[in-house]
């Protein structure tokens, strides 16, 4: 289920694709990724959209780091994590995939206006027509159940991405970053999802 | 964000290439910034304005009421010799274009540089694919070009740097994937603005443009251009960045700029090719010379440029010179329309350099997601209270830029045409003088203070009778909510209602869309009226209450 991710051989980069709806906070997520990568050394590249895509839209960030990063865009079939803060953009994600991507999603569906939404059970069997990797998280229940709050659950995410080694970067990069990105207001409650995310 | 201006010289840091733009612009000692907020430039003005605020930095900064007010101060502080940075969005360039064209003749005496953000895809952008290149050979300016964060920063130091040596205004342009791009930074040395008082001296034979005087300031500034294309051609900025060690005996090459760059040193080096590739930092004037070197040999060159092929059309020239056998491939190969992507660069040059390359693909349809007012948006209640006012089969919706030009999308549907910044007031006077149909406009508040009024005037003068309602939701909201001449930092803006009046308005009424009922009657009693009126539906914003 968890495959050891090192950095692709081939190319010494390690692509990822974040999608979700606007608000989710996505250019925080990809921030605190950036920072966590440019501590382990490797070059970087990221790329994400402002203005009215943000107002719940469909939104989508890359990340790429490694050796030497050109693009800042991943390439369709090339990315090695695709992380879904919501199923139904995980999905329309695919084109970013190859059959050794990683698809890590928040069991999370918002519906579409005027629009019947696909089922959970519906988006998983398309996916695995993909992937065999998919790893299914309801990380909102489990925040909202634990810290009270919901809106953590995409720093609960990249946590675990860390601790359940689907990225090559190290878990201690990951809260270093948090410590860096996250105002202060909000650090103490962002760095218990880091640490609920070790149990997970 | 004010990390960008505390770091010291040496270290390294993740920039946004907004926010490296504006390093480079500290590094360089800049003294005077205007800016009209516009994806995908907003975070340039965003950055001084919080440094501004927080009396990090000691320079002036405003947000001007338009892009074309924006150059104007920005010109009038070059004139009085400050360094000086203008930001728009690519349609600002439109709306100063009246302005740039003179500056160019007069030149700067504060060395200036003028930011201008593309967006190709229209990501953020309703009206048009625009390409903002086209200005170079419009109005003479030199343009250059960076592909990512560090060179943001370098470009814009060395903008200041030609701008000062050649006496003449620098237009840096970004596209999105530049401009939301965020990699490492090496940061240089921050340089204080000093004096930021500036002085005029009266010189009208250089800040006058009259015939025929102006004639000459025309060979001025053509003089110019060729001493700058002759640094252009000795420039780094221009390079060939994939060295190979027989270059003389290749056969094909790769010409590029901007981001695409970097898409197409992804794909030579995925195709593990060996081949050169050209790298243009200038867009304006171009290094002919250098190109012409960089084709003689050739049998065939892939320009890989987005937009309009304006480097290939240029490249076609120079080729007739010096190797008109040369196939140049380019629009054949990479879409006009759309932005590229690394994927779409990888194939054109998988075909051009005819090698081969395997790819996985999947095909679902997935519903999409549109974006929308936010919960708790004052706009619902405008557009609810409109669509139980009238029938919206039998009444025509102007819409402006703003987030209420959501209008359009699903559950609203009330929006049957769209076009520039300002312009729903004067289409609107243009189809009741054509038509007589009952009409109803939306225009935002920041945009009714950047190009509404002097449509409203027209409407009065002219004698036709919209409905205009203008969204007073006090903020520049869909840019990220930077402040408007009547939603200022500090209190006491200017009321938009004393414009309305003072434009000679009869119908006019400020309602706040909560009192539906109110807001139902004053639509239908003011759509019978035969002078134009005006309803400001005053709330605001949602992000700006919490």
């Amino acid at each position: 289920m968890h495959p050891d991710k090192k950095m692709n051989k081939k190319t010494n980069q390690f692509n990822i694709v974040i999608v979700g709806t606007g608000g989710q906070g996505l250019i925080t997520l990809l921030r605190i990724l950036a920072e966590a990568a440019l501590s382990e050394g490797y070059d970087i590249k990221t790329s994400e959209l402002h203005g009215l895509s943000q107002r719940g839209g469909s939104v989508e960030v890359h990340i790429r780091f490694g050796k030497e990063v050109f693009s800042p865009l991943v390439s369709q079939g090339k990315a090695d994590l695709i992380l879904g803060l919501e199923m139904q953009e995980t999905l329309r994600a695919y084109s970013f995939a190859n059959s050794g991507t990683t698809f890590l999603l928040n069991k999370k569906i918002v519906s579409v206006s005027l629009v019947k939404s696909l089922s959970e059970k519906e988006i998983l069997k398309r996916l695995k027509k993909i992937s065999k990797n998919i790893i299914l998280v309801p990380a909102e229940e489990i925040c909202q159940e634990k810290l009270g709050v919901k809106v953590v659950a995409g720093i609960y995410l990249i946590s675990l991405t860390s601790f359940k080694n689907l990225i090559p970067i190290k878990a201690n990069s990951i809260l270093k970053a948090i410590n860096k990105i996250i105002p202060k207001k909000y650090l103490e409650l962002n760095k218990k999802t880091f640490k609920l995310a070790k149990t997970y | 964000m004010e990390e960008i201006l505390l770091q010291k010289a040496g270290k390294k840091m993740i920039l946004l290439g907004n926010e490296a733009i504006c390093r480079g612009a500290l590094e360089a000692g800049v003294q005077f910034v205007s800016t009209y907020p516009g994806t995908p430039a907003s975070e340039i003005g965003n950055t001084f304005f919080k440094l501004s605020q927080s009396g990090k930095y000691k320079g002036y900064f405003e947000f001007s009421t338009n892009e074309k007010v924006a150059l104007e101060a920005g010109i009038g502080a070059s004139f009085s010799g400050l360094k000086t940075l203008v930001a728009m969005k690519n349609f600002g360039l439109n709306v100063c274009s009246d302005s740039l064209l003179p500056f160019l003749y007069t030149g700067a005496k504060g060395p200036t540089v003028i930011v201008a953000a593309d967006d190709p895809s229209c990501h953020s952008s309703a009206q048009s694919e625009e390409n903002s290149r086209a200005f170079a050979f419009l109005a003479h300016i030199p343009v250059l070009e960076p592909s990512d964060p560090q060179e943001c920063k370098d470009f814009v130091k060395l903008g200041f740097k030609i701008s000062e040596k050649f006496q003449i205004p620098v237009m840096i342009r970004t596209t999105t994937r530049v401009a939301h791009q965020r990699a490492i930074v090496k940061l240089g040395k921050i340089t204080k603005p000093g004096n930021v008082v500036g002085k005029f001296i009266k010189e009208p034979k250089r800040f006058v443009t009259m015939p025929p005087r102006v004639l000459e300031m025309k060979k001025e500034l053509l003089k110019k251009i060729k001493q700058i294309r002759k640094f252009s051609e000795k420039t780094q900025i221009n390079k060939i960045s994939l060295s190979v060690s027989d270059t003389d005996r290749q056969k094909i090459g790769i010409i590029s700029s901007g981001v695409t760059h970097l898409y197409v040193m992804e794909a030579v080096k995925e195709l593990k090719l060996n081949l050169p590739v050209l790298k243009l930092g200038f867009f304006y004037p171009l290094p002919k010379e250098k190109i012409k070197n960089f084709i003689k040999n050739f049998k065939k060159v892939l320009i890989v440029e987005e937009l309009e092929p304006y480097l290939e059309r240029e490249i076609e020239r120079l080729a007739k010179d010096v190797n008109p056998k040369l196939q140049i491939f380019g629009k054949g190969l990479v879409p006009e329309v759309g932005e590229l992507k690394p994927e779409i660069v990888t194939l054109a040059i998988v075909k051009f350099a005819n090698c081969k390359l395997k790819i996985e693909n999947w095909k679902f349809q997935i519903p999409k997601r549109s974006p929308q007012l936010c919960p708790g948006c004052p706009y619902w209640l405008v557009f609810g209270a409109v669509k139980k006012a009238v029938d919206p089969k039998k009444v025509i919706f102007g819409g402006d830029i703003g987030c209420y030009m959501l209008a359009g999308l699903p559950p609203h549907f009330i929006q049957d045409y769209l076009s520039c910044m300002g312009s729903s007031i004067g289409i609107a006077h243009g189809i009741k003088k054509a038509t007589g149909q009952k009409l109803i406009t939306f225009i935002g508040d920041s945009t009714f203070f950047h190009a509404g009024i002097p449509a409203l005037i027209n409407t009065v003068f002219n004698k036709s009778n919209p409905l205009i309602i203008v969204m007073n939701n006090q903020t520049t909201a869909m840019t990220g909510h930077q402040p408007h001449p009547g939603a200022p930092a500090k209190p006491d803006g200017i009321k938009i209602e004393n414009i309305v009046k003072a434009c000679g308005v009869k119908n006019l009424k400020v309602i706040d869309p909560i009192k539906q009922k109110e807001f139902i009657n004053t639509v239908k009693k003011f759509l019978n009226k035969k002078e134009v009126s005006v309803i400001i539906a005053r709330r605001p914003c949602i992000q700006i209450k919490k």
